[in-house]
C-alpha cells in the first residue's frame, strides 16, 4: 500500500468526492489559488475550476452562512476553516443554522455540509490560535463531529463525511499533515461512529483522538517497556460516539486514562468519564484519569507551551497511577 | 414635488395609478386583510394565553409580503427574520397550519417545534423564519449561491429589518453576495424601528441604500404605500437580478402598528407619529381606493371582511382543537441516520 501524508489523503477524499458527485464543492480562504493554507487543497482548483473550488475573502460567517444556504438546496459544501480556532466567529452559523434548520423545519430541509480544517494546538502559535473546538461542537445536537489522526482515518472519514446527510464537524491536525499512513489505492469509506482500537493491551484503556492519539500512543509504548500493556482507542468520532467500544475496553481492563488535546473543564473527556462511571462503574479498580492541556491559556513560550500540553510522559504517569505502579 | 413614493409627501389621499385595476385593487385587498385579520386574532389568542413564546405581528407592512408574491416566479426563495406570519399567509401556507404552530400544535406548519419565530414551508417557497438578527443573510446568499450553481434560474428574496443592519452577518452575506455577483435582493423592511431604538440611534445614515455601492449593488428606496407600485418596483430589482445575476438592496420604508412584540406596548413613540403613518397605511389607502374610487360600498367592503374574518376565525378553532406534539416527536429530525 503506498504510504501518504494525511493532507493528501484529505486531498484525495475531496477530489475523489468531487469526481463523483458535480454537487460538492470547496469554500474557504485561500483554498483555491494558494492551494491551502496547509495545502490541503493542492490542485483542486486545476482540477475543478473556481466553480468547485472557491476563495472566499475573510468572512467565516459569511462563507461558512453560504455553506449553510447551498447545503439547503442540495449542494454539498465543503468549508475550510483555514483552522478552526476562526470558526469562533462562524459559531452562530454552525449552532443556530446548519445543527437546527433539519430539525426546526420540521424536516423539510437538511444541511448536508462539511467544515474541516485543522483543530487544537499547532506550536508555539499562542493563546489564540491553540485552542480544541470539540467540545464546542460536540456539545450540539444535530451536529457530527470527526477527529482524525491518520491518513487511513481521514481520507475514509472525510470522504464518508462529504456523503453524509448531516452537517458534520471535521477536525484536523496542524501538526500532523505531513505525517505520512498507508492509504490503499482502491476506493474505501470509514464509517461515522466507530471507534477504532490503535494498539491492544489488557491492562489500562486509553482513550483518545485526535492530536492526542501520536501522543497516546508513544505513551502506550512508554508504559508497555515497563510491562503495562494498554488498549488505545481512538475515537474516531466524538458524535455520535461509540460508547460501547469504550465499555467493552473498560470492562476488560478495569482502568482508564482520556488523553486529548483540549481544556479540561466540561469537555469531551468528561463526558467519556461520565459514561463509564454510569455504565460500567462495578468495572472500575482505580478512578478515571484525564491528560490534557491545563485549564489556561495556551502561553506562547516554548518552555510554558509544554508544560500545558499533554505529552507522552504525562501520559504514562496517568497510565501508571490507575494501575496502581508508581 | 410630492408623492405618494416619496417618504416625504404629505398628500396620502391620492389614488394614482396604482390602484386603477379594481379586479387587482380587490385581490390585494383581500390578501392584506387576510394577513391583519390573521395577526390580530393570534394578538387575542395570545392576550388569552393559548399562544405563549415572543409573537412579533406584522400589521402594517402586510402589502411588501402580498407585493412580494406578486413578483415570484417558481424558481425564487423568500428567506425572512422572525416576523415572517404574512409571509407565509401571502405565499399560499394554510393559515391553520400557521395558527396552529403558534399554539405549538401537531398540525403547526413545522409541527409546532418552531413556533412564531420559525416559519418554514418549502412548498410555498417559504425558506424561513431567522430568529437571530442578520444570521439569515449568508444562508440567503448560499441560496442564491445554489442557483447560480445549479443554473436554476432563481433570485432569492433576503427581508431584513432595520435593526439588521448593524450586526456582522449582514455585512458578510451582503459581501459574498457582491463579489460572487450572486441573482439575490435584499429588502430592508425599514419599519423606523429596531425594538425600542428608532432608526436614528441604530444606523449612521437615513438613506440606508447608501450602502449599496459599496457591495456592488443595485438599489431603489421607496415608501410602501400600495401592493401595485412595490410590486412594481421590486419586480423590477428581481428582473434585474435574474437576467444580469446581480445582488441588490432595496429599502422598503413601512411602519409597523402594534409593538414590538406582544409585550411591547410601545411606549417609545407618540400617538402623533403613529396616527400620521396611519394615513399612509397600504390597506387603508387600498380600502379607500375601493369604496371612493371603485364605487364599492360599505356594506360590500363589510361583507368581505366578514369572509376573511370566517377564514381567520376557523384557523384558531383549528388551532385550539388541535393535537399537541407526541412526547416522541422531540426526538425527530436531530440527525438523519445516514
Ligand atoms: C443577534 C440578536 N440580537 C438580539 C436579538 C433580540 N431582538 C429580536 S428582534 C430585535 C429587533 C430587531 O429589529 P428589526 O431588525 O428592525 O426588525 P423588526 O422587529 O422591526 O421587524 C432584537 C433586538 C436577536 N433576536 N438576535
Ligand atoms: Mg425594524
Amino acid at each position: 500500500m503506498p504510504e501518504i501524508q494525511i493532507r493528501h489523503a484529505i486531498r484525495d477524499a475531496m477530489r475523489e468526492e468531487m469526481e463523483r458527485d458535480d454537487r460538492v464543492f470547496l469554500v474557504g480562504e485561500e483554498v483555491g489559488y494558494y492551494n491551502g493554507a496547509y495545502k490541503c487543497s493542492e490542485g483542486l482548483l486545476d482540477l475543478f475550476g473556481e466553480r468547485r473550488v472557491i476563495d472566499a475573502p475573510i468572512a467565516e460567517t459569511g462563507f461558512a452562512g453560504v455553506g449553510i444556504g447551498a447545503a439547503m438546496c442540495g449542494l454539498r459544501p465543503i468549508v475550510e476553516f483555514m483552522t478552526f480556532n476562526f470558526s469562533a466567529v462562524a459559531f452562530d452559523q454552525i449552532l443556530n443554522n446548519a445543527a437546527k434548520i433539519h430539525h426546526m423545519t420540521n424536516g423539510q430541509f437538511s444541511v448536508p455540509i462539511v467544515f474541516r480544517g485543522p483543530n487544537a494546538a499547532a506550536h508555539m502559535l499562542g493563546s489564540t490560535h491553540s485552542q480544541a473546538f470539540e467540545p464546542f461542537y460536540a456539545h450540539v445536537p444535530g451536529l457530527i463531529v470527526i477527529a482524525v489522526a491518520t491518513a487511513y482515518d481521514a481520507k475514509g472519514l472525510l470522504k464518508s463525511a462529504i456523503r453524509d446527510p448531516n452537517p458534520v464537524v471535521f477536525l484536523e491536525s496542524e501538526l500532523m499533515y505531513s505525517v505520512k499512513g498507508e492509504v490503499p489505492e482502491e476506493e474505501y469509506l470509514i464509517p461515522i461512529g466507530v471507534a477504532d482500537t490503535k494498539r491492544a493491551g489488557d491492562d489500562v484503556t486509553v482513550i483518545t483522538w485526535g492530536q492526542g492519539v501520536p501522543v497516546a500512543l508513544k505513551a502506550a509504548e512508554l508504559a508497555a517497556a515497563e510491562g503495562i500493556e494498554c488498549d488505545v482507542i481512538d475515537l474516531r468520532t466524538l458524535r455520535p460516539l461509540d460508547t460501547e467500544a469504550v465499555l467493552e475496553s473498560v470492562r476488560r481492563t478495569n482502568r482508564a486514562v482520556v488523553l486529548f488535546h483540549g481544556w479540561p473543564y466540561g469537555g469531551v473527556g468528561g463526558e467519556i468519564i461520565a459514561r463509564i462511571q454510569e455504565m460500567a462503574f462495578d468495572h472500575l479498580d482505580a478512578p478515571v484519569l484525564r491528560v490534557c492541556y491545563e485549564d489556561v491559556p495556551m502561553p506562547y513560550a516554548e518552555n510554558l507551551e509544554h508544560l500545558v500540553l499533554p505529552t507522552p510522559e504525562r501520559g504514562l504517569e496517568a497510565i501508571r497511577e490507575v494501575a496502581y505502579r508508581r | 414635488m410630492t408623492t405618494p413614493t416619496d417618504p416625504t409627501s404629505a398628500d396620502p389621499g391620492n389614488f394614482d395609478a396604482y390602484f386603477q385595476s379594481r379586479e387587482d385593487t380587490l385581490r390585494w385587498y383581500r390578501e392584506m386583510l387576510r394577513i391583519r385579520r390573521f395577526e390580530e386574532l393570534a394578538a387575542r389568542s395570545y392576550t388569552r394565553g393559548k399562544i405563549s413564546g415572543f409573537l412579533h405581528l406584522y400589521i402594517g407592512q402586510e402589502a411588501i409580503a402580498v407585493a412580494t408574491k406578486e413578483v415570484l416566479q417558481p424558481a425564487d426563495r423568500v428567506v425572512s427574520a422572525y416576523r415572517t406570519h404574512g409571509f407565509a399567509l401571502a405565499l399560499g401556507s394554510d393559515p391553520r397550519a400557521c395558527m396552529a404552530e403558534l399554539y405549538g400544535k401537531a398540525t403547526g406548519l413545522v409541527a409546532g417545534v418552531g413556533g412564531s419565530m420559525h416559519f418554514f414551508d418549502r412548498a410555498h417557497q417559504l425558506w424561513g423564519g431567522y430568529a437571530i438578527v442578520g444570521n439569515h443573510s449568508p444562508v440567503a446568499a448560499g441560496h442564491a449561491f445554489a442557483s447560480k450553481y445549479l443554473k436554476d434560474g432563481g433570485v432569492t428574496l433576503c427581508f431584513l429589518g432595520d435593526g439588521a443592519l448593524a450586526i456582522g452577518p449582514t455585512h458578510e452575506g451582503w459581501t459574498l453576495a457582491g463579489l460572487w455577483k450572486l441573482p439575490i435582493v435584499y429588502v430592508v423592511e425599514n419599519n423606523r424601528y429596531s425594538m425600542g431604538t428608532p432608526l436614528s440611534r441604530s444606523v449612521p445614515v437615513d438613506d440606508i441604500t447608501l450602502k449599496a455601492p459599496g457591495y456592488g449593488m443595485i438599489s431603489d428606496r421607496f415608501r410602501v404605500t400600495s401592493v401595485a407600485e412595490t410590486a412594481e418596483r421590486l419586480g423590477a430589482i428581481v428582473k434585474r437580478a435574474r437576467e444580469e445575476s446581480k445582488p441588490a438592496l432595496v429599502e422598503l420604508i413601512t411602519y409597523r402598528f402594534r409593538g414590538h412584540s406582544m409585550s411591547d406596548p410601545g411606549k417609545y413613540r407618540g400617538k402623533e407619529e403613529v396616527e400620521e403613518w396611519r394615513r399612509w397605511d397600504p390597506l387603508e389607502r387600498t380600502y379607500r381606493a375601493l369604496h371612493e374610487h371603485h364605487g364599492l360600498s360599505e356594506d360590500e367592503l363589510e361583507a368581505l371582511d366578514a369572509e376573511v374574518v370566517d377564514e381567520m376565525e376557523a384557523a384558531v378553532e383549528f388551532a385550539e382543537e388541535s393535537p399537541v406534539p407526541e412526547p416522541e416527536a422531540r426526538f425527530r429530525n436531530i440527525t438523519i441516520e445516514s
